[in-house]
């Protein structure tokens, strides 16, 4: 049987067409709209509270639309978003040093090596200026100058100072402004707040969503929410990987599940693996850590010259040394882009050349910026960071070098979304990182944080508004035959996970699922290793279907039963996401195969043959259904990448 | 290194709970303290006993919802330290630690070490904000905010809101979160319009919730993982002086 077939070509319909910086502003103008008076009539679900999710139930509970909002934390300021550390872009411009709407779009399109759509990422260029604006106002402390004005700065390579930050704690700080937001509405009574419940299902009634299954966390009971539209904010898929830098309780269940009830999955080989992260430790690692990739403006990235040198960092002479990012990419030296820096980093370990335990490390010496600067300076902007890395690893970096190595980081895929953000189910939006849209195969550095708050302040508000506007839909309740079945589902597939009372904890799987996604879709990927990977995770997800361990019930807080659920829904997207970089025959952004590179090993694109997107569809058999989104190119030319 | 740890199990709000004894060996010095618990938890499934149950998500010190008293302390013994970044180096061979959850009334017991911080959330939503509905914000530059009191305000703003505070006081005071969250607005001008009434909700809400008053412990900010200052609550008291004084709240007062 093929792992695959094809089925017709799918359109963005929404996409609007004319001179592109007029698009969104034409397109806002013809989108319908819903009467004040008419808003408190209707009700939409967000799933998830990041900067996706939380901006979004604030706005809409803002304009009146009645909102019911639901994360797994117990508290909506927990979101994942708040760990990320660098920054957000804006097209400010406040350096006048060249930037503009237009440069961030051409940016944003080229990282992204070609693979995103041209109006999408204009959009988010041209918004990117009204969220700094947002957020000032609701009193984030961005970083100032001692004017009294924004501070901004280069970041992941980048050549204008786009970058609006607060220390490294920028994800938190917009976070809990939106969150902010977000509880005003609650004390208002406008949002109806419900922490520690998890989303098992999505109902849909006569083709639209119409509503969601969620289990309480703490008590087990399972209710089924229904509503007029309902809004994915519910993040990424890199805990698929089982070690990566996302928290431990981010799954891909609530996409995973509307996947299955008919929403397309979009390119989900697209994983950027982050190139500066502390090594793994032992057998016993639950997790990685980020150290910011502010790092790599002072650090220098080196490794031994000679395999199996297993000497001191400092007792290894300068020209025994590798600086091979300086060596190789000598115009853009440590400041390569993440993809980029990080098969650098694979490539010297596998040559047997790594550093620390397993050889599976580089250095990250900061021993000439600080001869340089003074420790003064390095402590002053680096100081927290270097202070992380020692409470984790027990070594002092201002005296000896970083050891760092490439971990999974963000998930550029995700569900199909058309230029209104409705995914390929009518009814059903999708924002922030959940869904695939702007950043094609590789995410710059400080995007994410942009790409959330857009999704969520300024564009799903007027989108969503254009399709309530379509209404009124027919009324429905939780009695309804769909909604039942649903909610059967849950209680069946609850019941099925404790029931197998085998003899291997879910972790167990979980770890060793990631391993095999790891080594065979990671940083390098073959037609080889591909297909040995779906026959590794046929064969394991059977193995957890008889033989994994749930203790406890159902009735009350089971963390193990929260764990089974989105491991066993893992299982399915890993399949999904080798046969996705399996059918794509060239190498882009974070999917690198080993088939396709060029004589100097880098990612060597084919656009006459893959300049689109995959949307897979769901059938049920084990054999997806791919549909084809030709992504065209007017204003940014495709070239190859070059950073040297 | 070899451990004996007593932790303490308690099946739901409503039963009377208890510390039990368990011994884990082997654990790594590299191992944070966490990850020393999930081998626990692995070897008690594997038994067939229940796992212990603990609140944790992002493990890297950011998103607050770990919350364990280890021996007496709230996050251990490392100072400005969450418990998911406390590492096993910092514990010797043969130590007993002692493993509770955050004990006050405003935050009931869930299950476990697992507690109800909803609290929190209510004061927040008492007046921790500023009120800026989407897209009425005007330009960014528009008002500049000396660097000072923008860096003073993120100080404020650090609070990962994980409730050490409350754990370590002995009064069971939310004081130093509600003065964080204070501090960080009234220090802006964009805080300035509700400054006032925001004191005074946020102080109603947190008393409404079962907290208790303030005496100027300080235990609080010696717990804090993200080192909010004492003098954060003096900026409250000041700001809830006035709020309460017949002036407040007069239009050009």
């Amino acid at each position: 049987m093929d792992l695959y077939t094809s089925g017709d070509p799918i359109a963005d319909t929404r996409a609007p067409d004319g001179p592109i910086e007029t698009r969104w502003e034409r397109h806002r103008f013809e989108m319908k709209l819903v009467n004040p008076a008419n808003r408190r009539k209707l009700t939409v679900i967000v799933v998830g509270t990041g900067l996706a999710g939380g901006s979004a139930a604030a706005t809409l509970a803002e304009q009146g639309y009645r909102v019911k909002s639901y994360c797994y934390q117990d508290s909506p300021r927990r979101a994942h978003s708040i760990a990320a550390q660098g920054g957000i872009n804006a097209a400010k411009n406040y350096r006048n040093d060249g930037d503009s709407v237009h440069r961030l779009f051409y940016d944003t399109v080229k990282g992204g090596d070609f693979r995103s759509r041209e109006s999408n990422v204009h959009r988010l260029a041209e918004v990117s200026v009204n969220i700094i604006d947002q957020c000032v106002a609701q009193g984030v402390p961005f970083a100032r100058e001692y004017g009294g004005l924004l501070d901004t700065r280069s970041f992941g390579g980048a050549q204008v100072q786009r970058t609006f930050y607060a220390r490294g704690q920028t994800g938190q700080q917009l976070l809990l402004g939106a969150y902010q937001a977000l509880e005003r509405q609650i004390g208002l009574g406008n949002v109806e707040m419900n922490s520690r419940h998890e989303m098992l299902e999505l109902v849909i009634v006569d083709g639209r969503a119409r509503g969601i299954v969620v289990r309480d966390l703490v008590t087990g009971e399972i209710s089924t929410e229904m509503a007029d539209a309902v809004v994915l904010a519910s993040g990424g898929y890199g805990n698929v990987f089982y070690l990566s830098t996302n928290a431990k309780g981010c799954n891909v269940t609530a996409s995973w599940r509307a996947h299955r009830k008919g929403a397309y999955f979009a390119n989900p080989c697209y994983t950027q693996i982050h190139p500066t992260c502390i090594p793994v430790s032992g057998d016993h690692q639950s997790k990685l850590t980020l150290m910011s990739e502010s790092l790599r403006n002072d650090g220098r990235v080196w490794v031994p010259k000679a395999k199996g040198d297993d000497r001191s960092p400092r007792d290894i002479p300068e020209d025994e040394r590798d600086y091979y990012l300086e060596r190789i990419y000598p115009s853009f030296g440590n400041l390569v882009p993440r993809d980029i820096a990080s098969r650098a980093a694979k490539n010297v370990c596998d040559e047997g050349r790594g550093v620390g335990p397993g050889g599976l490390g580089v250095y990250l010496d900061f021993a000439d910026a600080i001869n340089r600067l003074g420790r003064k300076a390095i402590e002053a902007k680096y100081g927290n960071l270097f202070e992380m890395y020692e409470r984790i690893t027990g070594e002092d970096p201002y005296q000896v070098p970083m050891r760092i190595y490439p971990a999974v980081h963000y998930t550029m895929g995700g569900l199909w979304v058309d230029y209104d953000l409705q995914s390929s189910i009518p009814g059903l939006f999708v924002i922030g990182e959940a869904n695939f849209s702007d950043h094609g195969a590789n995410r710059l550095g400080a995007s994410a944080l942009m790409q959330g708050l857009a999704d969520g302040y300024f564009v799903l508000p007027n989108t969503i508004a254009n399709y309530l506007a379509s209404g009124p839909l027919e009324k429905v309740d939780a009695s309804h035959p769909e909604a039942v079945a649903a909610r059967t589902e849950v209680e069946d597939r609850l019941q099925r996970l404790l029931a197998v009372n085998g003899d291997r904890t879910v972790d167990s799987f979980h770890r060793e699922l990631g391993q095999i996604m790891w080594e065979h879709c990671g940083m390098e990927r073959s037609e080889a290793g591909l297909r040995k990977a779906i026959d590794e995770i046929r064969t394991l997800r059977d193995e957890f279907w008889q033989r994994v361990r749930v203790p406890g019930d159902g009735e009350g807080l089971n963390q193990s039963l929260e764990k089974a659920g989105r491991v066993a829904d893992f299982f399915e997207l890993a399949e999904l996401m080798c046969i996705d970089a399996l059918h794509r025959e060239e190498s882009c952004g974070g999917h690198f195969r080993a088939e396709h590179q060029t004589p100097d090993g880098e990612a060597q694109r084919d656009d006459d043959r893959f300049s689109y997107v995959a949307a897979w569809e769901y059938t049920g058999t084990g054999q997806p259904v791919l549909h084809k989104e030709d992504l065209t190119f007017e204003y940014v030319h495709p070239t190859q990448r070059s950073y040297k | 290194m070899n451990l004996t740890l007593r932790i303490w199990r308690q099946q739901g709000p409503e039963d009377k709970g208890q510390m039990v004894t368990y011994q884990v060996q082997d654990v790594s010095p590299d191992m944070s303290f966490l990850e020393m618990l999930d081998v626990l938890n692995e070897r008690l499934i594997l038994d067939g006993d229940e796992p212990v149950a603990f609140d944790h998500d992002c493990r890297e010190g950011i998103c607050g919802m770990c919350s364990l008293m280890i021996n007496g302390e709230a996050h251990g013994p490392q100072r400005g330290t969450t418990a998911c970044q406390l590492h096993m180096r910092q514990f010797s061979d043969g130590d007993t630690i002692d493993i509770e959850p955050w004990r006050a009334r405003a935050f009931p017991v869930v299950k476990d070490l697992v507690v109800d911080r909803n609290a929190f959330d209510k004061i927040i939503a008492a007046g921790g904000y500023v009120t800026a509905p989407t897209g009425s914000a005007p330009e960014a530059h528009s008002t500049p905010v000396a660097k000072a009191n923008a860096d003073a305000a993120f100080e404020s703003a650090a609070c990962i809101g994980c409730g050490a505070c409350v754990a370590a006081c002995p009064n069971g005071s939310g004081m130093l979160f509600t003065a964080a969250k204070i501090t960080q607005l009234s220090l802006l001008p964009q805080g300035q319009p509700e400054r006032y009434t925001r004191v005074i909700g946020m102080v109603d809400a947190h008393d409404e919730a079962g907290f208790g008053g303030c005496t100027n412990v300080g235990e609080c900010a010696a717990a804090c993982p993200k080192g909010i200052p004492l003098n954060t609550i003096g900026r409250l008291n000041r700001d809830y002086l006035k709020a309460t004084s017949k002036r407040a709240g007069t239009p050009g007062s």
